[in-house]
């Protein structure tokens, strides 16, 4: 009897010592967190997607490890975020926490993680709090710093020679730096600096107020559902000679909803459908066939984050110290063509300003119109001094 | 001044879209004494109805129609199945039932629909446009809006003030033991009149689509402005809902046109640029806060 429970416990130990080490060295721990209820929950449906496309396409590894992921939904609430994360790291280390869509959940998260031993990658957030002063070894930004997207347009306003400007935000924080981030590149007259509650349904009252000032261009940062209102109510105005540029406001989250109306709008971005280099050629029909929707900037940011960590494992394997140098290289296809991180770990790329047009299959896309900005660095990338 | 004009005429629209939400909800409460926080919900399954039988039933009118009809259906399934059970009980508990169908309902739109937002054309006869002023065409379609809302109160004051039912509405809003008591059957007038208001929603959710985004949750923002509404009319008063109706659609629309404005006048700088939007989305609470001050129960209370 005693002999064969030693003989049981032997080779229990036997077998706990072979699969031990065995899947702490195969295995990739890697967390998605991304909205996925909500009004918001198409953005970060786009993010699990085109993170999900690159994984396929590694046969579910990366850099030659086999990846457990797990999907976490935020709900666009900073602590529900922050309990999520810190049960999951409690109960299986994470090399990588990728995620999440809104800034407001990144700041939450941001100590857990990183305090966790996991890298946070951010695809899509790039607060402006960790880009200077507060910039950390653990946390790479795939997307931009918040600021960029705002100023194409600001810059692109410039360069056209518009004279007086008309620019709507929503009336919160990211509103205020949105119409910030225009006016810092912005050399003209901002006629109406306009704030609107989030919540507002009828943008009406702003679009007599623009056909009243008759700017030469007009500016708006109007996410989600204001400006699927703006965008159709605008077209319904019949202010067709007004040109309008945007942030957030005509992507490919919500042409579907804005259909024709959206046509000749214009957005300022650091990717589209139509970017023209090889890696994107290939990631975005491969998108579309997989998933049957027309992938936004949200999508391309989390495939390149994908293919980003399998390129510094396939150097450093799942070294948390050798990763960091690995992962500052930046050796990958990006759908974008140029990338590569500042000292800040944001990324330096080039931005475009796109517009909505019809492509022959009757879907609605951006497509690039012109280069604005090259290799840009974000203004805070100089107050970095990383430890 | 134009522009003035031009602001009163879209508050006067988005006051008729808010009577048209408002009118069910104070009916409801009026005569049931029933806090139904849902009642935004119906108004956003109005909208998706509405465009999935415009997309699949030839058009806007069919879909109007078919989408008025099933969501004054789901409406009485919710009646039967959830709220009979709460009239005897508190208005916590309402509250709490209530808010519960509204998750329930959001998540399950967004489980059958997605959760992308959709879009609903306009009308074929009523999407061509008219010069309002110079640079700025005005569609024809919200002017319909506006006069809808207009028959919708007529219509409603002429049933309420004239009918048989009109008066056991009346009736009930004064006294529901009383109606209950002379042999009327209570329970069939309840199911009427929340039938009626949940149909009313989803008639202003089917009207509203063309021109906002049809999403999961939008009914909980027009929600609150329609409790403002029944609020400042008197609870339970169809006349007082239609006047609060157009006091608030007014009085928001203007004020975040002219706040703004007049905020820069006064003040100078970026304080000026804070202050005028926060001001302008108080502007209706503060009106609400008045009109409690000098007439608790609301400008027409206890006259149906």
């Amino acid at each position: 009897m005693l002999k064969q429970v030693l003989a049981a416990c032997t080779a229990l130990t036997l077998i706990a010592t072979l699969i031990a080490p065995g899947a702490s060295a195969q295995t990739l721990n890697i967390a998605v967190v991304t909205t996925l209820t909500g009004p918001q929950a198409p953005l970060g449906e786009q993010i699990r997607d085109g993170f999900q496309l690159a994984l396929d396409q590694h046969g579910g590894k990366l850099g030659g490890m086999t990846v457990d992921l797990t999907i976490v939904d935020d709900e666009l609430k900073p602590d529900v975020a922050v309990t999520k994360i810190r049960g999951l790291m409690e109960s299986k280390r994470q090399d990588f926490v990728i995620g999440p869509v809104f800034s407001v959940v990144k700041a939450a998260i941001f100590k857990p993680v990183t305090g966790g031993g996991a890298y946070l990658i951010s695809p899509n957030a790039g607060l402006s709090t960790f880009a200077g002063k507060a910039c950390s070894p653990d946390l790479f930004v795939t997307s931009y710093q918040n600021d960029q997207p705002h100023s194409i347009s600001g810059q692109f306003a410039t360069d056209k020679g518009y004279k007086r400007a008309f620019i709507i935000a929503p009336n919160y924080q990211a509103g205020r730096d949105a119409l910030n981030g225009f006016k810092s590149r912005f050399k003209g007259e901002v006629v109406n600096e306009d704030y609107v509650p989030l919540n507002q349904m009828d943008m009406q009252s702003e679009i007599a107020k623009i056909a009243d000032a008759k700017p030469d261009v007009v500016y708006v940062f109007l996410p989600g559902g204001l400006g699927i209102s703006f965008v159709k109510q605008y077209r319904q105005a019949g202010l067709t000679t007004i040109p309008v540029l945007s942030t957030f406001t005509v992507d490919e989250s919500t042409l579907p909803a804005q259909g024709d109306a959206a046509i000749g709008f214009y957005t300022g971005t650091n990717w589209a459908p139509n970017s023209d280099n090889a890696a994107n050629k290939a990631f975005e029909p491969a998108f579309e066939k997989r998933f049957g929707y027309v992938p936004a900037t949200y999508a391309a940011q989390a495939f390149d984050t994908a293919n980003l960590i399998d390129s510094a494992v396939r150097v450093a394997g799942n070294d948390h110290a050798k990763l960091r140098a690995a992962l500052e290289k930046a050796d990958f296809a990006s759908v974008r063509g140029s990338f590569r991180f500042g000292s800040n770990h944001y990324p330096i790329q080039d931005f475009y300003l796109a517009k909505v047009a019809k492509r022959a299959d009757g879907k609605l896309q951006t497509e690039i119109v012109s280069k604005v900005l090259s290799n840009d660095v974000d203004p805070y990338a100089a107050e970095c001094k990383m430890p | 001044m134009i522009l003035l004009i031009v602001q009163a005429l879209n508050g006067f629209q988005l006051g008729m879209l808010l009577f048209l939400i408002a009118s069910g909800l104070t009916l409801v409460f009026g005569v049931m004494k029933f806090v139904n926080l849902a009642h935004g919900v119906q108004y956003m399954l109005g909208a998706y109805l509405g465009v999935t039988f415009a997309t699949h039933a030839g058009g806007f009118w069919p879909g109007l129609v078919l989408a008025c009809i099933t969501t004054g259906l789901v409406g009485l399934g919710l009646e039967w199945l959830i709220y009979r059970h709460l009239y005897n009980r508190g208005d916590l508990e309402q509250v709490l039932a209530t808010f519960g169908v509204i998750i329930t309902l959001n998540e399950a739109t967004r489980l059958i629909w997605g959760s992308s937002p959709l879009q609903l054309a306009m009308p074929e006869a009523l999407s061509s446009t008219f010069q309002l002023m110079p640079g700025l065409r005005y569609p024809i379609y919200r002017v319909a809006l506006g006069l809808t809302g207009i028959a919708v109160a007529v219509l409603l004051a002429v049933v309420v003030n004239t009918t048989r039912i009109g008066m056991l509405i009346r009736a009930g809003a004064t006294s529901q033991e009383m109606v209950s008591a002379l042999g009327v059957d209570i329970g069939r007038l309840f199911r009427i009149v929340f039938g009626i208001g949940a149909m009313l929603a989803g008639f202003a959710g089917v009207l509203a689509a063309p021109l906002v985004s049809v999403e999961p949750g939008m009914g909980e923002s027009l929600l609150i402005l329609a409790f403002v509404v029944i609020v400042i009319g008197g609870l339970g008063s169809i006349r007082g809902a239609f006047v609060a109706a157009i006091i608030v659609g007014l009085v928001d629309t203007l004020g975040r046109a002219m706040i703004t404005t007049l905020a820069h006048t006064l003040l100078s700088g970026p304080s000026a640029a804070r202050l005028g939007p926060a001001l302008a989305s108080m502007l209706i609470y503060l009106v609400m806060a008045c009109v409690l001050a000098v007439r608790p129960a609301g400008l027409f209370a206890g006259r149906a």
